[in-house]
């Protein structure tokens, strides 16, 4: 989300969900769509039954690929490379929009100077894609109509992540692909409401509705509404926080997230977490996290809490509660507010989930014109300025937030780590369709269970015959952190010299493999590569 | 549509069943018959489909036309003369119900938590006391009770070859997961290779329970719970999982949570939901739950009062920013729970320690 606040002022999905079915031109990069967000997925599938054609860059043969016109086979981490090379070709058929370039954006001739080096060529010998393909690709987007571009984790868990999001923010800048309907650089959110939880401000850099901490005004605005002058000091991530664990960092309040299998190196996080003087875990379920925790708290989960999700279009909608939680559990916000008024704060007396929201639309620019009545139908889309105003489902008409949309100059860089004689083999990690992240959720359902009852590591068959494993039988995958012992599937769903694996079992945690590194501006770790050895159990 | 009557141009209008009524550009006489009553019924018909004709229940008659027309198959046009509620078509829709009815082993009587739609069959039984005995004997459909899976059941006795799966499998999921076998009489919905649904294309989104107008492809999750007592009733919320924000409604007998349905209305899934939306629900009342606070006492976790279990998670906090600063308290919130979860965390965050100390679990 860095990477699009600072190229056009606003880091949030350009258009509307409903707009996937109106693309000439659907270029889909480190998405596995189908998996991950299987409805808006069934958009494109419409789209591309009406005649839209679909790009689709991935390392692997993903259900989208394979469904694809073209499909761009990269090696991970390389897409700085193979955008750059996009943006090269594009110029260089005289594809870019000259209007738009004058009018809305700047620094378009420094770009074309630095893109110079990024021949389909040089790009070739960097991602593997055929430079023909490149071209190909490069010329339909540049040629649409409407082209949109949509991504996921497999742009950002890179130690280059706001540098690929910047690389596709130039393609769509160059082509003034934004603004109308059908177009658009598209960041689908992962969890239900991760939108929200940024909306809220629980964000170390921004205050509700992504008001700089920094700025003194807001600094005034919440100690008008809240009695408390809060440090103008932006707060460490949370990656720095447990790298800080037990030398800065000494307490811990961690809510409904399953830290030590979710997070990379979890090795290193477990001795994090085992690292603070006092941990507090609010959750459901007696987590591997909540098992270190000091105090656990039990919480109402969905289907028993009235609240508020923002999905991935900027939409807030109400939860409902449909029974009464088990036990003594109770609504977050209700013990969130116990905590703190035993810590001495004020202004904890809410008796609903409807006060906690409202005070949040009253501070917060992006939900000023919302309230809890108004989002019962979800018909509004954020930014909603003021009472009366009708939302807004697409961003960037006429003006970027920032004014212009800018131009940024990447430069192609490995990966934290790269392959070698002692881990020769890439290992990239994601989700499969029946399952959700730690498996919390859909690993107590019988369903998702019976798909998928066990992980895998996904090679390619002849890898399988080429490394001496077999089928269905057990390898030790290792990284420089640690290892896992894991069942091989022969699948050509990964390419030669690539694998592939999901998180969600914590008898198989991955995670202990990976966390080779971080984006340098936003800390989101590189989960997407990590070279291992794959050998025989 | 249901309920309005568009203003369209003088020449979009018609006579219907003696009224002088106007239509849309595109619409079919079903959809405006529909909006004019409830004389005309279908069951091959849904919203989100190309319309197929193929239960001839929605048969007008067509001023000019031999014979009856299928309404949802033939556009309104200027000037037509169509009528609705004639004795002839009450007579073919009670036949054809009676028919149809006839198919089922158990009548129409259905289950309602087998699907969204799978009353509407009964209801047609009902309005034209359709009981099927008029056309006893050999019987089309033959179920999978060999397909195991834990969420779609496929009890084609009660199939009437409506393709409504098969359409929705195609047109709306793009999976193609669900295709027609054989001819006539030996008309039966299968998958490629006539398989079981884990070994065929198909995701288990469950849209084709949902718009199974009999039950015949029914949610085995549900109906677990055929025999929990208590009425059924709906809450409408939104799912869980991705950030899609498909919005659904919560199936309830009593305190329970019996299954999950689609809202045709959400605004971001217009009526669809994923495999894990639609059937993996079960884990909000697992035994797993945790019930109570817990606190650690020589090492062990064990229960507690709110009291004693709130005390101790402030008392630690106070204790860390007395000894090493007040940035030394720092908290997660979660991307899961709703607004008013993170909102409270991370204004007890910058209240209580003035900081910002705050994140949610986004960069990983």
């Amino acid at each position: 989300m860095a990477g699009l606040a600072a190229t056009l002022g606003r880091g949030a999905m350009s258009n509307p969900l409903a707009d996937m079915e109106k693309p000439d031109v659907i270029f889909c990069i480190g998405t596995n769509m189908t998996e991950t967000h299987p409805v808006a997925a069934t958009r494109l599938k419409k789209a591309q039954a009406r005649g839209a054609t679909l790009i689709v860059a991935d390392p692997r043969r993903i259900p989208l690929a394979r469904r694809a016109d073209l499909h761009l086979p990269l090696r991970v981490g390389t897409d700085v490379a193979l955008l750059g090379a996009m943006a090269h070709v594009i110029e260089r058929e005289g594809l870019v929009d000259e209007t738009f370039l004058a009018e809305r954006t700047e620094g378009w001739e420094r770009l074309r100077e630095h893109l110079r080096a990024f021949t389909p060529e040089w790009a070739e010998g960097i991602c593997g894609v055929e430079a023909a393909d490149i071209e190909r690709a490069a010329i339909a987007y540049g040629r649409a109509e409407r082209g949109a571009i949509y991504y996921t984790l497999g742009i950002t868990e890179h130690i280059c992540g706001v540098d690929n999001v910047q690389s596709l923010c130039n393609l769509m800048l160059m082509t003034g692909n934004v603004g109308r309907p059908g177009t658009g650089i598209n960041p689908m959110r992962g969890q239900n409401n991760i939108q929200g939880a940024g909306d809220v401000g629980a964000l170390p850099n921004h205050f509700p509705g992504f008001q700089p901490v920094t700025d003194p005004a807001n600094q005034e605005k919440f100690e008008r509404a809240w009695g408390v002058r809060v440090d103008l000091q932006k707060g460490m991530t949370k990656v720095r926080a447990l790298e800080r664990a037990g030398e800065k960092v000494f307490g811990m309040l961690i809510c409904g997230e399953n830290t030590v299998v979710s997070d990379p190196d979890a090795g290193h996080c477990r001795r994090a977490l085992g690292s603070l003087e006092h941990l507090v875990v609010i959750d459901i379920f007696l987590t591997e996290t909540a098992e270190l925790a000091d105090v656990v708290l039990p919480a109402s989960a969905w289907g028993e809490t009235d609240g508020v999700f923002t999905n991935t279009e900027r939409r807030p909608q109400r939860v409902r509660a449909a029974v009464a939680p088990p036990g003594e559990a109770r609504a977050e916000w209700w013990i969130v507010s116990q905590l703190a008024k035993r810590l001495g704060a004020g202004g904890f007396d809410y008796e609903s989930a409807a006060q906690v929201f409202d005070e949040l639309c009253s501070l917060s620019p992006t939900y000023h014109g919302l309230s809890w009545e108004l989002v019962a139908e979800g018909r509004h889309q954020w930014p909603v300025p003021e009472a009366g105003h009708p939302g807004t489902p697409l961003l960037h008409i006429g003006e970027f937030p920032r004014g212009r949309g800018l131009f940024t100059t990447p430069e192609y860089r490995d990966p934290a780590e790269v392959t070698d004689e002692d881990y020769p083999v890439w290992l990239t990690t994601g989700r499969r369709l029946a399952h959700y992240h730690t498996r919390t959720m859909s690993g107590r359902s019988a369903g998702p269970e019976f798909l998928v009852p066990e992980e895998v590591v996904e090679v390619h068959p002849a890898d399988v015959a080429a490394w001496g494993l077999t089928d269905g039988e057990p390898a030790i995958l290792a990284s420089r952190r640690g290892s896992v012992v894991v069942k091989v599937a022969a699948d050509d769903t990964s390419p030669r010299g690539t694998v592939f694996s999901s998180f969600s079992f914590s008898e198989v945690p991955v995670n202990v493999l990976t966390g080779s590194g971080y984006d340098p501006i936003t800390d989101t770790a590189e989960l997407k590569v990590c070279p291992v050895r794959i050998e025989p159990a | 549509m249901t309920g309005t009557t568009p203003t369209g141009a003088a020449s979009n209008r018609l006579t219907l069943d003696g009224e002088t009524v106007a239509f849309e550009e595109g619409e079919s006489l079903f959809e405006l018959a529909r909006r004019h009553g409830d004389a005309v019924s279908s069951l091959c018909f849904d919203d989100r489909l190309e319309p197929l004709g193929a239960c001839r229940l929605c048969a007008v008659e067509v001023e000019g036309q031999a014979r009856p027309v299928a309404s949802c198959t033939t556009l309104a046009h200027a000037g037509m003369v169509v009528r609705t509620r004639t004795a002839d078509l009450e007579r073919h829709r009670r036949i054809l119900t009676d028919l149809i009815v006839s198919e089922n082993p158990t009548g129409a009587a259905i289950d309602s938590l087998r699907g969204s739609a799978s009353q509407e069959l009964a209801q047609l039984a009902g309005r034209y006391e359709a009981d099927g005995r008029r056309f006893g004997g050999a019987r089309s459909g033959a179920s999978r009770a060999d397909d195991a899976n834990p969420m779609i059941l496929r009890d084609y006795d009660h199939c009437i070859s409506c393709y409504r799966c098969v359409r929705i499998c195609s047109e709306q999921q793009g999976d193609d997961a669900i295709s027609v076998g054989g001819r006539g009489f030996r008309t039966r919905i299968t998958t490629e290779f006539d398989g079981l649904l884990a070994d065929s294309a198909c995701t288990f989104c469950g849209q084709c329970v949902q718009t199974c107008p009999t039950g015949a492809l029914a949610d085995r999750r549900a109906l677990e719970h055929a025999e929990t007592p208590g009425e059924l009733a709906a809450t409408r919320s939104i799912c869980p999982y991705c950030g899609v924000g498909c919005s659904l409604d919560i199936l309830t007998k009593g305190e329970r949570i019996v299954g999950v349905r689609p809202a045709p209305d959400g605004p971001a899934n217009e009526g669809a939901l994923c495999v894990k939306g639609q059937f993996a629900w079960e884990w909000v009342q697992h035994p797993d739950r945790l019930t109570n606070p817990l606190v650690r006492k020589d090492g062990e976790l064990v229960e507690a009062s709110w009291d004693e279990a709130l005390d101790r998670a402030a008392e630690g906090f106070r204790e860390v920013a007395a000894a090493h600063g007040r940035e030394a308290v720092y908290a997660v919130a979660s991307g899961r729970a709703p607004h008013e979860s993170a909102y409270t965390i991370q204004k007890l965050v910058r209240v209580c320690f003035q900081t910002n100390q705050i994140d949610n679990c986004s960069r990983s």
